[in-house]
């Protein structure tokens, strides 16, 4: 690559186009297929960025009256997809757990919208992001992996365990397949235009 | 020396990577008035291109990376360091006009924007 004489005249048409980021959350438990998920329609291999947040200790420490601060890193995976014309999609891959709330905020701000995804074997783990998503406002789907397919009765099943509210877009998709994250991503972004009238 | 300074540490920014990331950023953790969206774009300029070489390590190193547009996460993730460093890196080197930045949205997408997208995913 190297640097080259800033010239005014003849500079690569890319270096004028305006650029304009956009992300969406995927969230989910531990394990679900976060990255897997963003991994299948991701330009660049999945990227693991370490967010070190600094927080007072809430541990029980009577000896001490002194406040304590915890150094705590955390791990996200992120993707990214370039939609033309300047356009750059990031998908954020967040672990789902509600002590790592702190994150979703910065995350959230500003984002199209969530993905949720769940495990059919540990359905529960979701609840806190769902929840979390509905509080704040911001259009998410959820997106059950399953991918060996599942019968519709166990579909039914899973979508009343779930208990997400109706106007909430349910898919049962395969983290593995491009075609079937593109389907989800796309299923988001129609809700958040739904949404954003 | 202000009653806050530590004595083990020297006030002088360390000029390699064997140290500790946030040393790069003289301890700071936040830039500015607010900290730029981690999915912000970063572009080297011109003034970048021209001055990178004489750079420091860090700055020279971003400015060689973003020829081609990243985001904030990625230059965090190249340059090895946790994001609030890499946000204070580049919001230093922006407002020395050595990159251009083009930050994600604070507020809800619009619809024209989603439109894009949601065109832009299908062309995929």
């Amino acid at each position: 690559m190297g640097f080259e004489t800033s010239n005014d005249r003849g500079a690569p048409a890319a270096g004028d186009e305006p650029l304009q980021p956009v992300k969406i959350v995927i969230s989910g438990g531990f394990a679900v297929g976060k990255t897997t998920f963003v991994g299948s329609i991701s330009e660049i291999n999945p990227l693991t960025t370490e967010a070190a947040m600094t927080s007072a200790s809430t541990g029980v420490d009577d000896t001490s009256k002194v406040q304590t601060k915890t150094h705590t890193t955390v791990a996200m995976d992120f993707g990214r997809i370039s939609l033309g014309g300047g356009l750059v999609l990031y998908l954020f891959g967040t672990p789902g757990q509600a002590r790592f709330q702190f994150m979703w905020d910065d995350l959230a701000r500003g984002a199209i919208g969530a993905v949720v995804l769940v495990d059919t074997r540990r359905l529960a783990d979701c609840f806190p992001a769902v929840d979390y998503f509905e509080q704040l406002g911001l259009p998410y789907i959820v997106a059950v992996n399953c991918f060996d397919g599942l019968q519709f009765h166990e579909q039914q099943a899973i979508r009343e365990a779930l208990s997400v509210p109706r106007d909430v877009p349910l898919v049962f998709c395969d983290a593995r397949e491009r075609t079937s994250t593109k389907e989800s991503l796309i299923m988001l972004v129609e809700h958040a235009l739904s949404r954003a009238e | 020396m202000t009653a806050g300074a530590t004595p083990d540490r020297p006030d002088e920014p360390p000029q390699m990577r064997i140290v500790r990331p946030y040393a790069l950023t003289g301890g700071r953790t936040r830039s500015g008035a607010s900290d730029l969206p981690i999915e912000t774009l970063v572009r080297t300029s011109a003034r970048g291109r021209e001055v990178g070489p004489k750079l420091q390590l860090e700055y020279r190193t971003i400015a060689e990376m973003c020829e081609e547009p990243l985001s904030v996460a990625e230059v965090s993730v190249h340059l090895g360091v946790p994001l609030g460093v890499a946000r204070v890196l580049v919001t230093d080197m922006s407002e020395q006009g050595l990159v251009d930045v083009h930050k994600g949205r604070t507020d809800r997408p619009n619809q024209a924007l989603l439109e894009r997208v949601l065109h832009g995913i299908r062309d995929l």
